[in-house]
C-alpha cells in the first residue's frame, strides 16, 4: 500500500459518461490482484474533501501502467474526467481483498457477470483467468446499446453476451435473463455491479461465486467503520458479525454477506 | 532538548500530535503504513460496556471541506478491547488514550474502572459528545450539571487521568467546561463533531441512514478555534484540541488558541500519512516563525490580546 502521485498517460471517453484513464508510477507493480481498488485523491486541497474509491480495471506491470474506468457521477469523477495527460493525481493502493483465482484450473469455465461500472474490475480478472487457461463467458449488462463499453476487450478473452434493458442490443432484459438462457455450465462465477443486480445474480447463478460490493467510504483501510455490511448468517461464526467492505472485501464469497 | 515535548496529566508525549478517536480504529490498520511510535500518543475508538453494532449505512457523506459521519459508536465491547486491542498496542512505546462511552452512568463507570487498570492505558477520554446515538453520548454533554456528575463518578473509579470530550452542539460551552473542571476532570478534549445533515436530491431523503451525522474536517476548524480560545481562558486544565487539523499551521493555530496538544481525525482519511507528515513538518515551521519550544506558544493568543488592552 503506497500513496503515490501517478502521472496521467491517457484519458479517453469510452461511452456516454464513461471514461478511461491510464496512469503510470512505481506503486502499480504492487497491484497484482484483480478486484482490489485504489483510493484516489482527485486534486490537492479540500475540494473534493474525500477520496474516491475506484476499481483496478487493468494493470500492465512491465509498463507500470494502471487503467481505471469510471462513470462521471458527481463532482469528484467530473473533475477527474477533466484531467489531461501529464497531470498527476495521488493514488493510494492497492486496497482490499480481490477476486480469489487460486482454485481455478486450466480448462475450468468461469462466468463473469458485470453491470455498468461494475464491469471494469472483471476485465483484469478475466485477463488473469484467461492466462490460467480458463474458458471465459462474460455477461455484460447495460441500459441501452450506446452505453456499451469493453465489449471487444472481453471478446478477446472468450464468449461475450450483452444484455440491454431496452433490447437495443443483445438479450433484452437483465444479466439474470442471460444467465438463465446459458446453454453451457460453469465452475465459478464472479460478479460486480449495483446491489439489486448482485442480489439477483446470487439467486440465479449456480455454484461457487464471488461478489464485489460498494459502499461509501471514509478511510478505505478498515479504521473508520464507515463501510460495514452484515453477515447473512451471523450465527455461523463466533467472531465479528460484520464485514468491512474496504478491507475484508470488496469481494466476498457469494452468500456470505447481506447485500 | 526535544522542542516538541508535550507534558499533560498522564501523557508524556514526544510531540503534541495524536490521532483522534474513531478515525484510527485501534491502530492496527495504520500500523501497516508507518511506525506508530512516531505519534505523540494514540487515541482509540470509543469503547462501550457491550459490543455495539452501530448505525445502518450509508454512514458517511461528503460536505464542502468536510464530512458527516454517523458510525454510531460501533465497537467490539469492553472485554474484547481488554483482551485483544490493548495488548496488541503494548509493543508501542506511546501513551494510549481510550475513549469511553455508554448509555448510563454505570456503563461509563464500569468501563472506566476496567480500562483504567489495563497495563498500557495512560488516560481516559470521556465521550459525552457523540451526536450519533440515541441514548448516552451527547445527552451527557449538553447540560453542565449532568456532565459534571458523570465526570465525578468516572473520576472516582478511574486509576488514570480523565479528559472530558466536550460537545460543540451547545449555546455556551464555557459553563460546561467549568463544571467538569470543578468535578475533577484532568483535561478537556474539544471539539467533537457538529450535528449536521444532507439531503439527496434524487430521492429527497437524507443521505445518511441515520438522517443526521457529525460534521468534521477543515470546515469546522474556526468553530474549534473559537471554542478552545474561550474555554482556555476560563479553565486551568489543559486542552487537547481537534477539529479540522490538516496542516502544520493548523496545529500552531490550535495551540496559540489555547490547546496544549492536538488530535487529528478526518485528515487521516484524506492523507493516510497525515499524522507522521504533520509531525515531521513541525520543527521547520517553528524555525520559520521563530518558535523555540512548542509548548511555549499554548495560549499565546489570549496573552497577546490581554497585553494590548
Ligand atoms: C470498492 C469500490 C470500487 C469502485 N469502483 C468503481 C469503478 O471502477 N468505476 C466507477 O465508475 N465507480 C466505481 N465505484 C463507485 C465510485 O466510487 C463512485 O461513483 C464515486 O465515488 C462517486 O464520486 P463522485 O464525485 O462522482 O460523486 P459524488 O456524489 O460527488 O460523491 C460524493 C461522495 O459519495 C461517495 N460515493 C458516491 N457514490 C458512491 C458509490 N457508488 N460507491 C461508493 N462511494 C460513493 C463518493 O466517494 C464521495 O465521497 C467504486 C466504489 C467502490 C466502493
Ligand atoms: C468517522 C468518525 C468517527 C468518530 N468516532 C468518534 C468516537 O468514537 N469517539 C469520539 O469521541 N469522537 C469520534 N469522532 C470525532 C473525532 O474524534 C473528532 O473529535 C472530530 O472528528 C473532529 O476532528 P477532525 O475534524 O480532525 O476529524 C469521530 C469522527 C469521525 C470522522
Ligand atoms: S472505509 Fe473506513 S473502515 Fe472501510
Amino acid at each position: 500500500m503506497k500513496d503515490e502521485y501517478l502521472k496521467i498517460k491517457e484519458q479517453k471517453q469510452l461511452a456516454p459518461n464513461i471514461f478511461q484513464v491510464k496512469l503510470q508510477g512505481k506503486s502499480i507493480r504492487e497491484m497484482t490482484a484483480p478486484g482490489q481498488f485504489v483510493h484516489v485523491k482527485i486534486q490537492p486541497g479540500i475540494d473534493p474533501s474525500l477520496r474516491r474509491p475506484l476499481s483496478i480495471a487493468d494493470v500492465e506491470a512491465e509498463k507500470e501502467e494502471l487503467t481505471l474506468i469510471y462513470r462521471t457521477e458527481g463532482r469528484g469523477t467530473k473533475l477527474l474526467a477533466g484531467k489531461v495527460p501529464g497531470e498527476e493525481i495521488k493514488v493510494f493502493g492497492p486496497l482490499g481483498k480481490g477476486f480469489p483465482t487460486d482454485a481455478v484450473k486450466s480448462g475450468d469455465t468461469c462466468l463473469l457477470v458485470g453491470g455498468g461500472v461494475g464491469i471494469p474490475p472483471l476485465y483484469y480478472l478475466g485477463r488473469q483467468l484467461a492466462e490460467k487457461g480458463a474458458e471465459i463467458i462474460t455477461i455484460l449488462g447495460f441500459r441501452k446499446a450506446e452505453d456499451i463499453f469493453l465489449e471487444e476487450e472481453f471478446q478477446q478473452l472468450g464468449k461475450v453476451i450483452i444484455t440491454t434493458e431496452d433490447g437495443s442490443k443483445g438479450v433484452k432484459g437483465y444479466v439474470t435473463d442471460a444467465i438463465n438462457q446459458l446453454a453451457s455450465s460453469y465452475d465459478t462465477y464472479y460478479t460486480c455491479g449495483p446491489n439489486p443486480m448482485l442480489r439477483a445474480v446470487e439467486e440465479t447463478a449456480k455454484g461457487p461465486g464471488f461478489v464485489s460490493m460498494e459502499e461509501r467510504m471514509g478511510c478505505g483501510i478498515g479504521a473508520c467503520l464507515a463501510c460495514v455490511c452484515q453477515l447473512k448468517d451471523p450465527g455461523s461464526t463466533s467472531g465479528r458479525k460484520y464485514r468491512k467492505i474496504c478491507s475484508d472485501g470488496p469481494v466476498f464469497p457469494a452468500g456470505e454477506v447481506l447485500i | 532538548m526535544n522542542r516538541l515535548q508535550t507534558e499533560l496529566p498522564g501523557l508524556s508525549m514526544k510531540n503534541p500530535v495524536m490521532p483522534a478517536s474513531g478515525c484510527f480504529g485501534f491502530g492496527q490498520e495504520f500500523a501497516k503504513l508507518y511506525d506508530l511510535n512516531k505519534l505523540g500518543a494514540i487515541c482509540v475508538k470509543a469503547v462501550t460496556l457491550d459490543e455495539r453494532a452501530g448505525n445502518p449505512t450509508p454512514r458517511v457523506a461528503e460536505t464542502p471541506g468536510g464530512m458527516l459521519n454517523a458510525i454510531g459508536l460501533q465497537n467490539p465491547g469492553l472485554s474484547h478491547v481488554l483482551e485483544n486491542e490493548l495488548p496488541w498496542l503494548e509493543k508501542y512505546d506511546i501513551p494510549v488514550v481510550v475513549n469511553i462511552a455508554g448509555y448510563e452512568p454505570t456503563d461509563y463507570t464500569e468501563v472506566a474502572r476496567e480500562i483504567s487498570r489495563a497495563k498500557n492505558v495512560s488516560a481516559i477520554e470521556l465521550n459525552i459528545s457523540c451526536p450519533n446515538v440515541k441514548e448516552g453520548g451527547i445527552a451527557f454533554g449538553t447540560h453542565a450539571a449532568t456532565a459534571a456528575d458523570l465526570t465525578e463518578k468516572v473520576k472516582a473509579v478511574s486509576n488514570v487521568p480523565v479528559y472530558v470530550k466536550l460537545s460543540p452542539n451547545v449555546t455556551d460551552i464555557v459553563p460546561i467546561a467549568k463544571a467538569v473542571e470543578s468535578a475533577g476532570a484532568d483535561g478537556l478534549s474539544m471539539i467533537n463533531t457538529l450535528l449536521g445533515m444532507r439531503i439527496d436530491l434524487k430521492t429527497g431523503k437524507p443521505v445518511l441512514a441515520n438522517k443526521t451525522g457529525g460534521l468534521s474536517g477543515a470546515a469546522i476548524k474556526p468553530v474549534a478555534i473559537r471554542m478552545i480560545y474561550e474555554v482556555s481562558q476560563q479553565v486551568d486544565i489543559p486542552i487537547i484540541g481537534m477539529g479540522g487539523i490538516f496542516e502544520v499551521d493548523d496545529i500552531l493555530e490550535f495551540m496559540m488558541a489555547g490547546a496544549s496538544a492536538v488530535a487529528v481525525g478526518t485528515a487521516n482519511f484524506i492523507d493516510p500519512f497525515a499524522c507522521p507528515n504533520l509531525i515531521e513538518g513541525l520543527e521547520k515551521r517553528m524555525d520559520e516563525l521563530g518558535i523555540d519550544k512548542l509548548s511555549s506558544i499554548t495560549g499565546r493568543s489570549s496573552l497577546l490580546c490581554r497585553q494590548t488592552l
